[in-house]
């Protein structure tokens, strides 16, 4: 032992960790070590037991079996009480959040230090870590006031106030802009190099790149191995999550005997708050094509899809849609959403809350499939023969994680309940599909079979409409893709020519500055 | 002299309003919408009076030991009420409702028992009991209703309201009521706030039930319309927006209001009975107009505790 003592003992080691919920085992004899002042990343397909793991770690749930050690010292963990007390911290996706707090309250929650409760003193001490590692927040704000990624700041600060060393943050940059992840990501240098240890739990290759040390891979709940970043690959690394090579490439027909399906003009709209959300819309979808949205989030793509479903009420402009089985034109503003929906338009909204809309939680995926079809069946009495059998079918397509039909929705991981989502409102025979997000938060294979499914809608005539955030994906996948960018079309640009840089122009530039010239061109469709 | 009369009976009314919603709000600001007040009431008059009969007929003790002891009696009435709703919302997670409800129909019941027993046997001791006035109370009579408990329930409002919104459990106990699994996260034990307000909260609230009884109707059997009296509580809480300081206010606006109707041939009007009991309903209509201008400026400040009603359960997503 002639090392240094602070060398001799991980930071975090994790001894054949065990958890099962129900008959799915989540975790198996894990083994993990975290180096002092080091970001280890960990990686792992959907329902591959990080945040579980993480979760044991942090007190939420008490693991089955194995051992925990800080610092060489074993420790049992029973609630994020017990986390803290070993300076253990971890940053959650769904943010753990009092909407109604300030920051600093929300801070200082569940801190018991002995001293005298002074919000004002506490105010001062979140701006002195501000300063320190480069926030910028104001204690005083209402969380129900701030930006996603502010939100994420308070949590970070949060554990920084209790004076964590261990930090765990969970999917991270899935709710944030390139922009806020270049941020969080310097910030997360600087508390590396303030001696801090950091786990960072994802499923973004290029994100582990780029800012870990080493990387640590679970499957199905097993370690498969730990590796020292710099020297692994993608392939390398895809290889150990999913255990087979993927192809990465997305099969894309060219599109053919297009219709035109749908169009909107001049379309705008505000927000909750009466700021703008559409400003001036205008496009046309055609049958036999994927139309791809892109836009940082926020940009009105939620708006514009839920103007389309009748949802939501835009203050000008007109929708008109063309009624496949007649070819003729109906103003979808002066129907209802049930009436939109049986005219053939669907939309699957996955919203950061996944249960938050389309699902009901308690409900079992049978239940939840039938919520589309309750008014088919004879007289009073409703089939459950045909949703079941969907169900069986959505289950074995998106090979969707769940002990059996008759669990509530609730009780399946994020990822699976989203293919649940997903799989019903593509299931349902659409003539205008409108899928918002699909694939957030799944795993390559699941994110794979989604767009198989897209492309499957595609070539039956389907007017496809793809919102999404990876714009990898928005390219390889999509005919055409529009931009919004603050509600504004800044271009519709053919997806099999535009650069992923000129798309990312468009998403970001300022309306002040003219269009560029030659950038905004209509593509695809009329072929 | 009629107004000044009538003011003060509104204040003698509404602290026992003020009561129950300072107990109520006390209990919601941990996610429990107690319904089971109007039944805390009750059975907090019913310990009270019958530890009251007991401690008269004995008939030794001086009358400051007497009060003292009854209104610990009611609150270890409320407590226990509170408990047993506790475990069943809070341990056993069954519906808040469901749950609020049966304590109302289950302490209604034993109030109209134990008061039975009571008049039964001798109700002349009851009558004859000390009130709960402050010292210089009855100097004169238009400030008989000034009993020791409107200060006390004053007293109590007010420090809710600053240990809610100035201290450290404040804090806490609004995060649980709040966003229970983020308190929980944070390392508060969800469980135990939830209990402690609860119980604290019934036993506040419970008080408002002796109140009513043994100082503003002076009378036992005035527990027949308790129920009423509880009721009127849970809608001041929405009239205070969640705010026991505004309840004094609003304790006074409900009282008046209660009250009108017996007033108004006094002050010159002339109304029949029924228009008379019509008036009765005028809190609940202000409650109503409350709840549709607070909607529409839809402020998040001025809406209940986020995770009101619902149960919490750690493993639960």
């Amino acid at each position: 032992m002639a090392q240094p003592e602070e060398l001799t003992f991980f930071a975090l080691e994790l001894k054949g960790i065990s958890k099962a919920f129900g008959t799915i085992r989540a975790n198996s004899n894990v083994d993990l070590e975290l180096r002092h002042g080091e970001i280890l990343a960990l990686l792992g397909e959907n329902g591959s037991g990080k945040t579980t793991l993480m979760n044991m770690v942090a007190g939420i749930y008490y693991p089955d079996d194995g051992q925990i050690f800080v610092d060489g010292e074993e420790v049992v963990i029973r609630s994020p009480k017990d986390a803290y007390k070993h300076k253990i911290g971890m940053i959650h996706q769904h943010f753990k959040l009092v909407d109604l707090f300030t920051a600093a309250e929300n801070i200082v929650l569940g801190v018991n230090d002995g001293s005298r409760y002074d919000i004002r003193e506490v105010n001062e001490r979140v701006r002195e870590l501000c300063v320190r590692y480069g926030f910028n927040i104001d204690p005083k704000e209402k969380i129900h006031e701030m930006s996603v990624s502010q939100k994420q700041t308070v949590e970070i600060l949060k554990v920084l106030y209790r004076g964590a060393e261990i930090l765990i943050l969970d999917e991270p940059t899935a709710v944030l802009t390139p922009q806020e992840t270049a941020n969080l990501f310097s910030v997360l240098r600087n508390m590396k190099k303030d001696g801090k240890s950091i786990i960072i739990i994802t499923h973004k290759l290029h994100e582990v790149l780029s800012i870990s040390d080493r990387v640590a891979v679970l499957r199905k709940g097993e370690h498969i191995a730990t590796v020292e970043t710099s020297q692994t690959t993608e392939g390398m690394l895809t290889e150990m999550m999913v255990g087979k090579k993927i192809t990465l490439n997305i099969d894309r027909t060219e599109p053919h005997d297009t219709v035109e399906r749908l169009r909107v003009e001049g379309l705008c709209g505000v927000n909750a708050d009466g700021l703008t959300a559409l400003d001036d819309v205008s496009f046309t979808a055609y049958g036999g094509e994927i139309l791809g949205i892109a836009g940082i989030a926020g940009s009105g793509q939620r708006e514009l899809l839920e103007a389309i479903a009748g949802i939501y009420g835009p203050t000008a402009g007109t929708v008109t849609y063309r009624d496949p089985k007649d070819g003729a034109e109906v103003n979808l503003r002066k129907k209802t959403p049930l009436q939109i929906r049986e005219l053939g338009v669907r939309l699957s909204f996955v919203p950061e809350d996944r249960l938050g809309m389309g699902l009901v939680g308690s409900m079992d995926i049978t239940d939840n499939v039938m919520l589309r079809s309750y008014r088919s069946g004879r007289l009073m009495l409703l089939n459950r023969q045909d949703p079941k059998k969907l169900a069986e079918e959505i289950v074995k397509e998106l090979e969707v994680a769940t002990p059996s039909l008759r669990t509530p929705v609730r009780r399946l991981s994020g990822g699976n309940v989203q293919k649940v989502l997903v799989g019903r409102e593509i299931a349902s025979a659409p003539a205008l599909l409108m899928a918002a997000y699909p694939v957030r938060g799944l795993d390559i294979n699941s994110s794979y079979a989604i767009y198989n499914l897209l492309n499957q809608q595609k070539e039956r005539g389907v007017a496809v409409i793809f919102v999404g955030e990876d714009l990898d994906v928005l390219l390889a996948l999509c005919d055409r893709i529009m931009v919004l960018n603050s509600g504004r079309v800044t271009g519709i640009v053919d997806a099999r020519t535009v650069t992923k840089e000129d798309v990312g122009y468009l998403m970001t530039k300022s309306h002040d500055g003219a269009a560029k010239e030659g950038f905004i061109s209509e593509g695809g469709g009329e072929k | 002299m009629k107004i000044l009369e009538f003011l003060l009976n509104a204040m003698a009314i509404g602290v026992t309003f003020l009561y129950g919603s300072t107990g109520e709000i006390i209990t919601e600001k941990a996610g429990h919408l107690n319904l089971g007040i109007p039944g805390i009431m009750g059975v907090g008059a019913a310990s009270g009076c019958a530890m009251l009969h007991v401690l008269v007929k004995a008939n030794s003790l001086p009358p400051w030991l007497i009060v003292v002891l009854t209104v610990l009696a009611t609150l270890a009435g409320g407590a226990l009420m509170g408990l047993i709703y506790s475990f069943l919302a809070v341990t056993l997670r069954s519906n808040q409702n469901v749950t609020g409800l049966a304590m109302t129909i289950f302490g209604t019941g034993v109030t109209k028992y134990v008061f039975s027993l009571l008049q039964k046997d001798d109700a002349i001791y009851i009558r004859a009991l000390p009130h709960f006035r402050f010292p210089f109370g009855n100097s004169t009579s238009s400030l008989q209703y000034c009993g020791i408990l409107v200060f006390l329930g004053i007293a109590i409002a007010i420090a809710a309201s600053v240990i809610l919104m100035k201290t450290r459990i404040g804090l806490h106990l609004r995060a649980v009521g709040e966003n229970p699994a983020t308190a929980d996260a944070a390392g508060i034990n969800v469980t135990l706030y939830k209990y402690v307000a609860t119980v604290i909260g019934s036993a506040v609230a419970a008080v408002g039930g002796l109140f009513y009884v043994m100082d503003y109707a002076g009378s036992p059997e005035a527990y027949l319309t308790i129920e009423a009296m509880g009721w009127l509580s849970v809608a001041l809480v929405i009239f205070s927006l969640w705010r026991p300081y505004i309840s004094i206010f609003g304790s006074f606006v409900f009282g008046a209001l209660f009250i009108l109707g017996s007033y108004l041939p006094s002050f010159g009007f002339t109304i029949s009975m029924a228009a008379s009991n019509l008036i009765k309903t005028l809190p609940y209509v202000v409650t109503v107009i409350v709840l549709i201008i607070t909607s529409i400026r839809n402020r998040r400040e001025n809406q209940p505790p986020a995770s009101l009603g619902v149960s919490y359960f750690r493993e639960d997503r």
